[in-house]
């Protein structure tokens, strides 16, 4: 229920958003205050709704590529991750090794490149400002190798069922070495800069705590998880593509509050990194598009669900087919909107500017909820 | 008491600490490029909006008319339109239109071409004061292209191929 103004009682009805600077898109949250403190925080979504399971309804699978990427235009490349997996489980294509890596390399990348840019725009949430164009640099060349290898900077369209549309040059792979180098050494900097200074830690220590027992109650995944202790990555728990040859971590820290969930995301990237790392020593030879996809792709008649852990936590396409080439349903599971849906349980009794830094914390990329 | 105060000194080195981060990149070199006068050097692989491939030595398209980019289109931004010239085999194009007002350039029409004959342009600069701005007639960006390499466009050529003299 979005609460109503009363005037009998001594208490603020406020519109954050929808065109509010930290809600990073058009969410409104409608706010009960009283003076400073928030008593209740709704959520009202759906201004960026643009029917994108619709679409996926009437179009073939080949006409969806182009969409996945623009529901989550800071990690779309796991958004074609998952959409590519699902195709590929109902249809029972073999994708052969090489583009296996590839896709993992440039998801990774694309991780990296989307907690940049949640880094800066947390920070400049918090009323930091340096932040952000440190992180942007690096995000840049990120965006470049990604360019050189996609073809765009932002919603790429790069994986088609039965591997990836374009090869990895010797130039991506150098210039992605170079990066590890120097993103390795850009740690330490950012380490100095933030998560030491006091100013921020006294905002996010404490604040937006939220225990294991609400994670599991509204299915949050993703970093929110796992800064609350909870060791859930898809990548582990029901590896998909190459992830269970390759060794890494996963991060958890288990005070639950917004400085865990910051360092859950910084210690993220430096997995990714070792991620990329290691695919690149063990990249295979060979094709990077399966033999046998037939030019026409007849969906079932069957249903499959596909997760994949995409830069804001489980991300799950549910796909069932009547045994024409354009699915029957096509139901997407956003990880932003399960992080979201706390919001009003986490929110009661903090101050509005403690707010601010929650819902900074929690990530929170709008085309994603709306879709 | 002690820890008052440890932790006010804590606080303010840490903040001293930052500073130093930020003087020293404030003394690194710059890292942006100042646009209009500058620009940065575009990855041969950017994807632009479609365009015709030129061939530069007859100025002929490699177009065959079999529709595929049009059907390959998930949301409708081409038009393709092809004639058979009185006594040719092969159906010509006369129109090739693209409303890039739709694409979500996803590529899927140079995928689906059999011939290789779309390619993506790298033009990036693209802004227009009307939406017809971005109804792109490509035959006719085709014809001003080759003239840019120096041929004479030999697209929608419709001029009917002489019949051949019968065998004897």
């Amino acid at each position: 229920m979005i609460p109503r103004p009363d005037p009998t009682l001594e208490t603020l009805v406020l519109n954050m958003g929808p065109q509010h600077p930290s809600t990073h898109g058009v969410l409104r949250v409608v706010l009960k205050l009283d003076g400073e403190y928030v008593l209740e925080a709704h959520p009202v979504i759906g201004y960026g709704h643009r029917m994108h399971e619709k679409m996926g309804e009437v179009r073939n699978v080949s006409g969806f590529y182009a969409n996945v990427g623009r529901m989550d235009y800071a990690g779309a490349l796991s958004f074609g991750h998952g959409h590519v997996l699902a195709v590929e489980r109902m249809l029972g294509i073999e994708v052969p090794p090489r583009a296996e890596y590839i896709r993992v390399i440039t998801t990774e990348l694309n991780r990296i490149a989307s907690h940049l840019l949640w880094f800066g725009a947390f920070l400049l949430d918090l009323g930091a400002f340096t932040p952000i164009l440190y992180s942007f640099d690096d995000r840049e060349y990120i965006l470049d190798l990604l360019e050189h290898v996609t073809g765009a900077r932002l919603t790429f369209s790069y994986f088609r069922v039965g591997g990836v549309n374009r090869d990895l040059d010797e130039r991506f792979i150098q210039g992605t070495r170079v990066f590890i180098r120097r993103m390795r050494s850009r740690f330490e900097a950012y380490h100095k800069l933030v998560t030491g200074n006091v100013i921020f830690r006294k905002r996010v220590e404490g604040v937006g705590i939220i225990s294991p027992d609400m994670i599991r109650k509204y299915g949050a995944t993703g970093p929110v998880a796992r800064g609350s202790g909870i060791p859930y990555d898809i990548r582990r728990v029901e590896p998909y593509s190459v992830y269970s040859e390759l060794d890494f971590d996963i991060p958890t820290f288990p005070e639950g509050d917004c400085f865990a969930r910051y360092r859950v995301r910084l210690a993220e990237m430096e997995q990714s990194l070792r991620i990329v790392e290691q695919a690149l020593d063990r990249l295979p030879d060979g094709s990077v598009m399966a033999e046998k996809v037939p030019r026409k792709l007849k969906l079932g008649p069957g249903e499959v669900y596909q997760a994949v852990e995409a830069a804001r936590g489980e991300l799950g396409y549910y796909l069932a087919g009547d045994g024409t080439d354009v699915p029957y349903r096509l139901k997407i599971r956003p990880p932003s909107y399960s992080n979201l849906s706390l919001l009003n349980e986490l929110a009661s009794g903090v101050l509005l500017a403690d707010l601010v830094a929650i819902m900074g914390s929690l990530d929170l990329v709008i085309p994603e909820i709306d879709r | 008491m002690i820890r008052y105060f440890r932790e006010i000194f804590e606080g303010l080195w840490s903040l001293l600490v930052g500073l130093k981060v930020t003087g020293r990149f404030a003394l690194a070199p710059t890292v942006t490029t100042h646009y209009p006068f500058d620009e940065l050097e575009v990855t041969p692989n950017y994807r632009g909006h479609i365009d015709l491939v030129v061939n530069p030595k007859t100025g002929k398209d490699k177009c065959i008319v079999c529709m595929m980019c049009q059907r390959a289109c998930p949301s409708g931004c081409i038009t393709v339109k092809g004639e058979k010239p009185e006594g040719a085999k092969k159906k010509v194009l006369t129109e090739y239109r693209l409303d890039f007002t739709k694409c979500s350039l996803c590529g899927n029409c140079v995928e689906a071409c059999p011939t290789s004959a779309i390619e993506f342009s790298h033009e990036y600069n693209l802004a227009g004061t009307s939406r017809h701005d971005f109804h792109y007639d490509l035959v006719e960006r085709f014809r001003d292209r080759c003239r840019a390499l120096g041929v004479e466009p030999k697209i929608a050529d419709l001029t009917p191929v002489a019949p051949k003299p019968p065998e004897s």
